[in-house]
């Protein structure tokens, strides 16, 4: 009775987990249209809770300042940001952010796929990044689960940004 | 016998305290060289790039793969990207009111897509030996050979789907105490796992869930041999975790790993624990569990603290 409820359950976690990947709504590349027809790369949390844990646009200002300081200065990826222009880049890290995290602000820069073409970005760089920003939430004083939540936005980007 | 024994620890030692003499330094990436560009498809590639986020390879767990303490998970070892080779040494101590087991081992990460892993257990039964008629500190020694290999799925990247990562994986466990094995009603001194794990965490509930399937036949996870006399064929087990990710370097969690009861002569229960892991860096973590193994060689109410070190890249 035991061993028929565990393989029961077990079975129905597993097909479950095998359909949903068989099932083509969940590709990757039946993603990607959807993602991209939303340029800023995901859809925006809910309500003001974390925007507010962030510290709203004065918060997310100073943790995008610190930020691009860090990611132009980590040995790991800064020789990416040589020919960027940084004033650009601060401005629309700001205002995606402040979009993703449910705050009053509109993204208008390209979608995720475009803006990092070309780059041939590896996981480790986008881990990398992933990183610096967790450091300038750090500093900021975002608590670690509200952090979590925009992460949770960014992370799968990674399949339209890593590209190698 | 012995040189045998130096030949295994010694690589593993060293190993260990490479890496760890790294720990307490900063984590200071190498320079890229001075002709890289931006998208530069020719740039340097680090084959031990440790570039997985903190936390993301689990811990090690008694029969040396990646996962929490009692489960495997569908995590690979090491913090090497898909691009990159990690892995890491571990040694670990449980100890309950009548026993003592420790282990160590080493795990290798190839591209975020196969482990393989070594790990000696010794579990000594102390006094208890000798009340079990087998001699004071009668210690059982088990070889566990672990391979396992990533399916699909990514446990951080895939937030926006339910679909977990998924690894299949095979520990092959040799007890060295075939006699004993065998007076108690044990049927082999060595067996075969089987298992499928799917890992995901869920960085909105900052939660790291895992289920895992397990075919053995196993007792004691192998530490009393496999097969016995009330069964000798392969059982499906389910072990699991959940885990609360509390900071970037601290996890908390519980786990529960359910066993067979192939022995007649000794009960078997299933096993619990609640635990924490911490990460220094990527070079050093720890883990600390308090844990219910219940019922061991007919002696009751094993729950005693486990105690984890792992060092690596």
């Amino acid at each position: 009775m035991r061993n028929i409820t565990i393989i029961a359950v077990a079975s129905a976690l597993l097909t479950g987990a095998a359909l949903i990947y068989a099932a083509p709504a969940l590709s990757q590349d039946s993603m990607a249209p959807a993602a991209e027809a939303n340029a800023a790369g995901a859809t925006p949390i809910k309500g003001d809770a974390v925007f507010k844990a962030f510290h709203g646009k004065e918060g997310i200002d100073r943790i995008i300042d610190d930020f691009v300081i860090r990611i132009t200065t980590d040995p790991r990826i800064s020789e990416r940001f040589k020919n960027a222009n940084l004033l650009r880049l601060r401005l629309e890290l700001k205002d995606q952010v402040c979009y993703l995290v449910g705050g009053p602000c509109t993204y208008t820069g390209k979608d995720m796929k475009t803006s990092h073409a070309g780059m041939n970005l590896r996981n480790n760089d986008f881990n990398a990044l992933a990183e610096d920003l967790q450091f300038s939430m750090d500093k900021e004083h975002v608590s670690f689960s509200a952090q979590n939540r925009l992460i949770a936005k960014l992370a799968p980007m990674q399949h339209a940004i890593v590209t190698k | 016998m012995k040189s045998y024994k130096t030949f295994m620890y010694l690589p593993m030692a060293a190993f260990g305290l490479a890496i760890a003499s790294t720990a307490m330094a900063d984590d200071q990436p190498a320079a890229p060289a001075a002709n890289d560009v931006v998208g530069d498809p020719n740039a340097p590639v680090s084959h031990f790039d440790s570039g997985r986020l903190l936390l993301t390879q689990g811990i090690s767990n008694i029969e040396g793969a990646s996962g929490g303490g009692l489960a495997t998970w569908a995590t690979i070892s090491g913090y090497g990207t898909r691009d990159a080779i990690g892995g890491n040494v571990h040694f670990s101590y449980v100890g309950t009111p009548q026993y003592g087991l420790k282990d160590y081992g080493i795990a290798i990460g190839f591209f975020d897509r196969l482990e393989l892993s070594y790990t000696r257990e010794n579990f000594d039964t102390g006094k208890t030996g000798g009340y079990l008629g087998l001699g004071q500190g009668f210690t059982f020694n088990q070889d566990v050979y672990g391979a396992k290999l990533k399916l699909f799925g990514d446990a951080i990247y895939d937030q926006n789907t339910v679909l977990p990562q998924v690894a299949v994986g095979v520990q092959y466990k040799h007890n060295d105490k075939a006699a004993i094995i065998q007076a108690v009603g044990g049927k082999h001194n060595d067996g075969t796992d089987f298992y499928i794990a799917a890992t995901k965490v869920f960085l909105d509930q900052s939660l790291v869930v895992d289920t895992t399937l397990r075919f053995t036949k196993a007792n004691q996870t192998g530490l009393l041999g496999f097969g016995g006399d009330r069964n000798d064929s392969y059982r499906p087990e389910f072990e699991g975790s959940i885990g609360y990710l509390v900071t970037k370097k601290l996890v908390i969690g519980a786990e529960f790993r359910t066993k067979p009861n192939n022995l007649g002569f000794a009960k078997e229960d299933h096993w619990y624990d609640v635990f924490a892991a911490y990460t220094l860096n990527k070079h050093l973590s720890v883990a600390a569990a308090y844990t219910d193994l219940g019922s061991i060689a007919t002696f009751k109410g094993q729950r005693g603290v486990f105690l984890s070190l792992q060092a690596g890249l």
